[in-house]
């Protein structure tokens, strides 16, 4: 009985730590979508959105108080903050090269110097130093016999499906989703419709940074504490999410994020693995799945050539 | 001596350089050469550095200049190498003997990367190979016999004809004279019909496959180069430091090799050269600024992305 326990305990933290990993996941698979650019900075971006809320929290958390309505509000406030940083990037960095019509691996290795730039920015202003979030979130929850639910974690995993939601209704039944899926099937055509292509794309980083920010700050009031370079090894894996569930598709990310929760959280439970190993694991599902299917799940399969 | 000449002479038509440019390059190689009768300990430990950077920088340009195949893990061939002398000498073996053994186990790891992985598009290679770089490291980091978190310590000097090679000028010497081989290497394979395979690769695969290149097998050819070229640094720098631990081969460190390759221009040998002696002497001539020097690094690789995306030397198009 002891087991199911412990594998029922085991899927609910493999779905927190997979919402973490579908909400990042969305953001490489909108970008990928819409021009084909593996953001390498996106990791960092969640990590700047932990720190700004982080940040936001502070100030608020005198008038709004610790819980979960200052909680709101600095998340609110740093998926907005972010959400322009990114369209910043996207103006400064990407969007010169995309009108220049450069080689793609100009546009990665640029995405490389975003992230570096992200990563040392912060380290700078923070002096490397871990900073605690300070909730006011207690331990207290459900319990199913030896299964501890706590409502920090019933809250995440909603909170995440309400903005699954909010987007998935964002990209299909509003006028500018409508014109980011146009943009990934012909840019050229679209601008011939008038639509303004480089607006839409930087739209995507908007809404695909501040999904990140929003498991930013998340991933800060779940585990308490955050430092600069959080957003390296997480945002492998939300790459490994999104080509789990087949990059540049939307309900693919989702998927993948909770699939590749569950399958870390199972493997970290293997004798053999163990959380020392738990990494290697991931990036080896990534890499047989990039080998044997890299259309993913949901992907639709395309024959090219760079 | 003749034959010597007869080289410089030889080396300047394969380098395409002008009778002053000839010129400029020995009065270089002479001052090269010297700098440790005139140097201090610093300077020489900083050139013996620049040295260092330019063999693993030569190493990666095959790879991401001739081949035109993004390589973010480029750290775990040095990392391989590195293990690898340090394990055998600490089983007793000499160094030299080592160094064959470094070399096949890099390009296994080459073949192991290269293999399954080079159908893939740029982008997704780029992530296969950061998440092999990131293996590597947490491998090392979790195994026994590689020292675990601490790493390697107390690796033996080797020693050449008796002569233990302990001071910082015997080092700067030895990294010379792979400097010079590794120059001549990269010359050689850039002018074989294998360089002009990859140049052809780079520019047009279709066309290039139609004309009965096998593309896997040449991309895999320059992994396995650039590897044993990395295999290679790394047993060398395993017995420079007498201590090797896995944070060494992070992701940074494949980072500012690409950068060095990037810096200087892709698949220009003085491009790669010029970008590692930029890497290592960045950060000393900006001590000052500390932790911002790894900041400004991030915006100028954007910045030279933007404004130089062939580099500061470029290769020229015939």
């Amino acid at each position: 009985m002891t087991v199911f326990y412990i594998v029922i305990q085991q899927i609910v933290n493999g779905l927190i730590l997979g919402s973490f990993y579908s909400l990042i996941a969305l953001g490489y698979s909108m970008v990928y979508g819409i021009i084909k650019l593996l953001n390498f900075a996106h990791g960092d971006i969640y990590m700047v959105g932990a720190f700004v809320g982080y940040g936001a929290l502070g100030i608020l958390g005198s008038r709004l108080g610790i819980g979960w309505l200052g909680i709101a509000a600095a998340l609110l406030i740093s998926m907005f903050l972010v959400g322009l940083l990114g369209m910043l990037v996207h103006r400064l960095a990407y969007q010169p090269l995309i009108n220049k019509r450069a080689p793609r691996m100009s546009l990665l290795i640029t995405a490389v110097g975003v992230s570096f730039t992200l990563f040392n920015g912060v380290m700078v202003l923070t002096n490397g130093e871990y900073k605690t979030f300070n909730t006011g979130l207690g331990y207290e929850g459900i319990s199913l016999g030896l299964v501890n639910i706590t409502y920090t974690q019933i809250i995440m995993v909603v909170a995440t499906g309400i903005l699954m939601l909010t987007l998935y209704w964002f990209i299909n039944r509003t006028l500018y989703g409508k014109a980011m899926r146009a943009i990934a099937l012909d840019q050229d055509a679209c601008r011939l419709m008038g639509i303004n292509v480089t607006k839409t794309i930087g739209l995507t980083f908007f809404v695909g940074s501040a999904l990140a920010a929003a498991a930013g700050v998340m991933a800060g009031v779940y585990y308490g504490s955050i430092q600069f370079y959080m957003g390296f090894v997480i945002g492998l894996k939300a790459f490994t999410a999104a080509v789990i569930g087949g990059i540049g598709s939307i309900p693919g990310a989702m998927i993948g994020g909770l699939i590749l929760g569950l399958l870390e959280t199972a493997g970290t439970q293997l004798p053999f693995i163990g959380s020392a190993w738990k990494d290697v694991f991931s990036f080896g599902i990534l890499i047989l799945l990039l080998v044997f299917k890299p259309t993913g799940i949901l992907g639709k399969s395309e024959i090219e050539r760079m | 001596m003749g034959n010597s000449v007869g080289l410089m002479d030889r080396f300047r038509k394969i380098l395409g350089l002008r009778k002053t440019q000839g010129i400029l390059l020995a009065v270089l190689s002479l001052l090269v050469i010297l700098l440790p009768l005139v140097a201090n300990n610093y300077i020489e430990e900083v050139a013996t550095n620049t040295l260092f950077y330019i063999v693993l920088a030569l190493g990666l340009n095959i790879v991401v200049g001739y081949a035109g195949l993004v390589d973010l893990g480029y750290a775990a061939f040095f990392a391989v190498g590195a293990y690898t002398t340090g394990i055998f000498m600490k089983f007793g073996l000499n160094f030299w003997l080592t160094i064959p053994i470094a070399i096949l186990f890099s390009v296994i790891a080459g073949i192991i990367i290269g293999g399954p992985t080079l159908r893939l598009r740029s982008d997704y290679l780029a992530i296969v190979t950061l998440g092999f770089g990131e293996i590597t490291r947490i491998t090392a980091r979790n195994l026994k016999i590689t020292g675990g978190a601490s790493g390697l310590v107390g690796i033996q000097r080797p020693s050449i004809f008796g002569h233990i090679l302990n001071q910082i000028t015997d080092f700067y010497y030895l990294f010379l004279v792979l400097v010079v081989l590794a120059i001549i290497i990269a010359i050689r394979l850039h002018n074989s019909r294998l360089g002009r395979a990859w140049q052809y690769i780079r520019e047009d695969e279709d066309a290039a496959e139609a004309m009965g290149i096998d593309p896997v097998k040449t991309k895999l050819y320059a992994y396995m180069i650039g590897a044993s070229f990395g295999g290679i640094a790394g047993a060398f720098f395993a017995v420079k430091m007498t201590a090797i631990s896995p944070e060494t081969f992070a992701f940074t460190q494949s980072a500012l090799i690409l950068l060095a390759v990037i810096l200087g221009g892709m698949g220009k040998i003085p491009g790669a050269i010029l970008g590692a002696a930029f890497l290592v002497l960045f950060p000393e001539i900006f001590r000052g600024i500390g932790q911002m020097r790894m900041l400004l690094f991030g915006i100028l690789l954007v910045i030279i992305m933007i404004f130089r995306p062939q580099g500061l030397w470029p290769e020229r198009k015939g």
